[in-house]
């Protein structure tokens, strides 16, 4: 499905994100975690084609994508949903579903869509995608946007982040819907527990490498166990205390 | 009238024919074709150019168009237009102009509207200024609209005016006083291209109590064009009121943006809000991560910020 040859991504100032990451990406809910730093989004954004990998290739269905644009990746089935929504002055709510959708979708369509992420679509269609909206519905519709254009492969990137723990818990039952269904693949970062227990593979990203890539069942123990990220410097202090 | 007339009013006016209610359409400096009714007239002016339109007080669900269209190269056609609006209507008021040039000279319309907007009355005035011109022409096309006006205690003014296209060089002026209760809300949309230059200048006196202004101005500089643009709130009494000006900027267009607030009271709340600035390229990657390429995302972009 999609497979990651010795990916890097050095900064212009010459920090590594991605050190060497070599991945084959097949199951059909995978979820990329690891702590912050560890080159998670960097990641997801290399696969998008928002970044250029430094060196390395990135095969999609058998083709090799390492050269192909945003657009040309998102017409072959890759689709994105940003950790930070992007806004826009001007354009409705409707607007970007149906771009999304590739057609102009009806407001059945819609509600549907809108429904599962605990939208009602009257409500929100006509507006527009701007700072009228609250930053937790901003980050439902561009959850809602990835559901519409139904792709082989979906990118999350933290769906949790900047929604309330009480409708993050409703949106669990989504993504556990989509597992269930089996269209399309998906690949999620997140740090959610409950999102980790669903997936069929983790992968433990750290320091810009692939600490573990394995079942939920071989990762998550050994993950949880271990304070992610935790500081040298501090810790050590710590025990010193 | 020909194929080129009607293209034109179709663009500034929506219309594929005539339209229903009163209406006096323009067509190079005499009026071609004109229908009242019961409670709207339209006069023609006996000491200048233009038209009254008198519309009668609770005047309800009616409407007016008044489009003027310009197809003679090298004619400048000046208007006069007031309109009065009686007590407690509630009307729209469709106007626009359309030039098509077609020689070496230069084409222009200077229309001069005024509003004299009864009290409770309600409008909405919608405006649209259109250019196009033969492959050849090298004629300009100008426009320099002047809207003044005048609201009566708690009348109603929205306007939606738009010049997205085609227009060479404009000076557009728009002034308004409120009385007490006066609510004017203004959405202009302007794009610029080429060689264009645009001047919009907004200013409204808030004279009466409890009275509001709302002036949204977004803009799209192309190219080498030249825009200026000049807001300003006067608040002379208790009274609120508040002008926007976005513009995104591309090429090597260049964007003057100066909005101005004067308070005479410390009862008047005045906000002021100006930002210019390229497309921000993650509302680009965005759309096209959704399938678009770079051109139709940025296409996008621009059509719903100018909407």
């Amino acid at each position: 499905m999609l497979e990651l040859q010795d990916i890097c991504y050095e900064t212009e100032n010459g920090k590594l994100i991605l050190d060497h990451i070599n991945a084959k990406i097949e199951d059909h809910f995978v979820v990329i975690t690891g702590p912050n730093g560890s080159g998670k989004s960097t990641l997801a954004k290399v696969i998008a084609g928002i970044l250029q990998p430094s060196q390395g290739r990135i095969l999609f269905q058998g083709e090799d994508i390492t050269d192909w644009s945003i657009t040309e990746r998102a017409n072959h089935g890759i689709s994105y949903a940003f950790q930070q929504p992007v806004r826009f002055k001007g354009l409705t709510v409707r607007d970007l579903m149906s771009l999304a959708a590739g057609k102009d979708a009806s407001l059945n369509e819609l509600c549907e869509l809108l429904s599962e992420v605990g939208l009602c679509a009257k409500d929100y269609i006509q507006r527009d995608l701007d700072g009228s909206l609250s930053g937790g519905e901003l980050k439902r519709i561009e959850i809602a946007m990835a559901f519409a254009r139904n792709s082989a492969l979906t990118l999350f990137d933290e769906p949790e982040a900047g929604i309330d723990l009480w409708s993050f818990q409703k949106l669990i039952h989504v993504f556990e819907k989509m597992v269930a269904t089996n269209d399309g693949n998906i690949l999620i970062i997140s740090h959610q527990e409950r999102i980790l227990e669903i997936a069929d593979k983790i992968l433990y990203l750290k320091d810009g490498q692939v600490a573990k890539f394995d079942t939920r069942d071989q990762v998550l123990p050994e993950i949880m166990g271990v304070p992610a990220g935790a500081c040298r410097v501090l810790t050590e202090k710590m025990k010193e205390d | 009238m020909g194929t080129i007339e009607q293209n034109i009013l179709k663009e500034v006016a929506g219309l594929d024919a005539l339209p229903v209610g009163a209406y006096n359409i323009r067509t190079n400096g005499a009026s071609s074709a004109r229908n009242t009714t019961a409670n709207i007239d339209i006069v023609t002016k006996e000491d200048k150019p233009g038209i009254n339109i008198i519309i009668k007080p609770g005047t309800t669900n009616e409407s007016v168009h008044i489009p003027v269209v310009v197809s003679e190269a090298g004619l400048k056609d000046m208007v006069y237009n007031d309109f009065y609006i009686g007590e407690n209507a509630d009307v729209t008021i469709i106007a626009g102009c359309g030039i098509h040039s077609c020689g070496d000279a230069d084409s222009g319309h200077d229309g001069i509207h005024t509003f004299y907007v009864a009290k409770g009355a309600k409008v909405r005035y919608v405006e649209k200024h259109y250019g196009e011109g033969d492959a050849d022409a090298t004629g300009k096309r100008l426009m320099n609209p002047t809207t003044v006006v005048h609201l009566g205690e708690n009348a109603q003014m929205t306007m939606e005016t738009s010049q997205i296209s085609g227009i060479d060089d404009t000076l557009r002026i728009t002034e308004a006083d409120l009385a007490d209760g006066a609510k004017l809300e203004i959405h202009d949309s302007i794009m610029t291209t080429g060689e264009q230059n645009a001047d919009a200048q907004f200013t409204a006196d808030l004279n009466g109590e409890d009275c509001s202004c709302n002036i949204v101005s977004r803009t799209v500089a192309k190219g080498n064009s030249r825009q200026h643009y000049t807001s300003t709130l006067n608040g002379n009494n208790r009274c609120a009121g508040h002008t926007e000006c976005d513009s995104i900027l591309m090429d090597n267009a260049y964007v003057l943006a100066t909005p101005q607030l004067s308070a005479a009271t410390t009862e008047a709340s005045l906000i002021h809000e100006a930002a210019i600035g390229k497309i921000a390229g993650e509302q680009l990657i965005k759309l096209m991560t959704l399938g678009l390429t770079e051109e139709e995302a940025e296409e996008q972009i621009i059509s719903g910020f100018l909407k």
